[in-house]
């Protein structure tokens, strides 16, 4: 009897402790993040580091300015998103609406199977493919830009963003849609006055959710937007940024960690910019998350 | 996605330890241009010496140094030499850092084959890579803006291009890339823009030059002949961008390490040097 109960109260306990692991990860991961990170703040003004246009992290003194590259990342998720978003709610409206039985399995498999999909792929893919496409339709000297992450971001982001949504479509109650029907409704109509309200917060968390997955992509940018570290030309002839090779945040902490001297300004600059990332996929995160108890809640 | 990188660094860190562990095993690692050569060498010196076991592994010249400061490797190899800043980091950890050149490196400057450019001199590769001429034409080529590709700041190749070319060797020197400069994370992603853009420039280890793209010739200045990128002329020292690639070990090699370090000196490792496309050292 004793032994029973002995058992039951081993796993519990570690269950608990793997309940918690993640949370502690979390902190444990962003208390060395912070650590490091704030070390520059000793020999470098945060303001300058935010705010500064030129980033020549292995001169002599080192020139720490990040901005090119916080617009370089918030440029190809914001065309990231602008493609994504239409295409991947009609797609979970498609699903969840109208598609027929056999279809709507073959439609989720798909989506799915773009999601397992290992970014370095979809980066090497995007090389060999899209950015000489780029080129040679938009006519720029190089095909390596922005608009070329966006692209290949946009596909990564398309399965969070499909199956959260078409998740809040499911959700909304069958009486409403039956309401909407009985009143004459067409089916358009139905759709986007009635269900896609209904499914709104759930719908946005979906969008953020996606944004969050393309903020912090890595491999598959670092290989197709060209990396330098340049505040694009926000005008038409340039796609307002688009056509111009940016330098991605996450590209410049993933190429240049291997060779940075341990200790050395460059190093903890780039743990600074990681807790830049850190804070921004955190809000994202936390906004996707109010959206979605939000929808709990009035439903 | 934090959470899957630390547990990969783990793993990684987990791995290498376990590598590290083998009495008789030599741990290389470092300069991404000199991994093939590397290669090269250990698997003819552990095909003469069974028993012996010699791994490479690449990551960038600072990453091998690091390393080596570190303790987790026993040589690094580097396509620079090392900066006083890890100098006195390897003196606080206790490692001596010690210098020996194995190889020489020429650097092709490269353009696509149907860009009618031949010859450029040193100051005007400068002015290119540094954004002060940005069309073909300046430099007698056709009316079209100039592409330039780089190296990432972690390859031993940027700094060297920058210190002797941008800055030609001038210590005092500003000169930096143009920030419109693609930055690419390795030699063969440049080759193969290189190969797709009409209107691009690059460089790298003379290795990596294919029939799809066009090595120029390079002059130290307008009154010098311009030179061709090849094996002899940088033995010859003619050609003006070429440069040594170093080996650096924990004080002077000793046992196994001293062993491997002589291998690669000796006549039968200086071929293997000629073999992978670099430049023996006589």
């Amino acid at each position: 009897m004793h032994l029973r109960k002995f058992k039951e109260f081993i796993i519990e306990k570690l269950i608990l402790i793997s309940g918690l692991a993640s949370v502690i990860f979390v902190a444990l991961i962003f208390f060395f993040l912070l650590k490091d990170g704030f070390s520059l703040f000793k020999s470098v003004n945060p303001l300058g580091f935010l705010s500064g246009k030129s980033w020549y992290p292995i001169s002599e003194p080192p020139q720490l300015g990040i901005l090119p590259l916080i617009i370089g990342s918030l440029i190809v998720t914001l065309g990231a998103t602008v493609i994504s978003v239409p295409i991947g709610v009609a797609c979970a409206l498609y699903i969840s609406e109208i598609a027929p039985g056999k279809v709507k399995e073959v439609l989720k498999a798909g989506v799915e199977l773009l999601a397992a999909i290992p970014s370095v792929v979809l980066g090497f893919i995007g090389m060999v493919t899209l950015v000489p496409w780029v080129k040679n339709i938009f006519n720029l000297p190089t095909g390596l830009t922005a608009l070329s992450g966006s692209i290949m971001l946009a596909f990564m982001a398309m399965p969070t963003i499909v199956s959260v949504a078409e998740d809040a479509l499911y959700s909304v109650p069958k009486s409403y849609k039956e309401g909407a029907l009985a009143l004459g409704a067409t089916r358009w109509q139905t759709i986007h006055r009635v269900l896609l309200p209904a499914a709104s917060s759930g719908i946005l968390a979906a969008v953020m959710l996606g944004i969050g997955r393309v903020i912090g992509e890595t491999m598959a940018v670092m290989m197709i937007t060209g990396n330098s570290a340049v505040i694009p030309k926000m005008i038409f002839s340039n796609l307002f940024g688009f056509a111009q090779p940016v330098r991605t945040m996450t590209a410049t902490i993933a190429a240049e960690m291997g060779e940075t001297v341990v200790g050395s300004e460059h190093y903890f600059a780039l743990f600074a910019i990681g807790i830049v990332l850190f804070i921004i996929s955190f809000f994202i995160n936390v906004t996707a998350d109010l959206f979605l108890h939000r929808e709990k809640k009035k439903i | 996605m934090l959470m899957r990188l630390f547990v990969i660094v783990v793993f990684i860190l987990h791995s290498t330890l376990a590598f590290a562990a083998g009495k008789n095993s030599i741990q290389i690692k470092g300069s991404d241009t000199m991994v093939n050569l590397a290669q090269a060498w250990a698997e003819v010196y552990m095909e003469q010496n069974p028993g012996a076991f010699v791994a490479v592994t690449g990551g960038g010249s600072g990453t091998g140094l690091s390393s080596l400061i570190m303790g987790t490797c026993s040589i690094a190899m580097s396509s620079r030499n090392i900066k006083d800043k890890e100098v006195s980091l390897a003196k606080q950890k206790g490692t001596q850092p010690y210098e020996a050149k194995v190889a020489l490196d020429g650097l092709a400057v490269v353009v696509n084959p149907n860009n009618p450019v031949n010859k450029l001199t040193i100051e005007q590769l400068a002015a290119i890579f540094s954004g002060r001429i940005t069309n073909w034409k300046e430099v007698g080529g056709p009316d079209s803006k100039i592409v330039i590709l780089s190296r990432e700041v972690n390859s031993g190749t940027h700094v060297y291009f920058k210190e002797h070319v941008l800055r030609k060797n001038d210590p005092n020197s500003k000169e930096e890339f143009a920030p419109s400069a693609l930055m690419l994370p390795s030699s063969q992603a440049i080759a193969d823009e290189i190969a797709g853009n009409a209107g691009a420039i690059g460089y790298y280890g003379m290795g990596y030059i294919s029939p799809k793209q066009k090595p120029v010739a390079v002059a130290a200045d307008a009154k010098s002949e311009y030179v061709q990128p090849t094996i002899d002329n940088v033995i010859k020292g003619k050609y003006p961008i070429s440069r040594p690639l170093f080996l650096y070990t924990n004080g002077k090699p000793e046992g196994p390490i001293k062993e491997f370090m002589d291998f690669v000196l000796s006549k039968e490792g200086q071929e293997i040097v000629l073999k992978t496309d670099f430049v023996p050292l006589k």
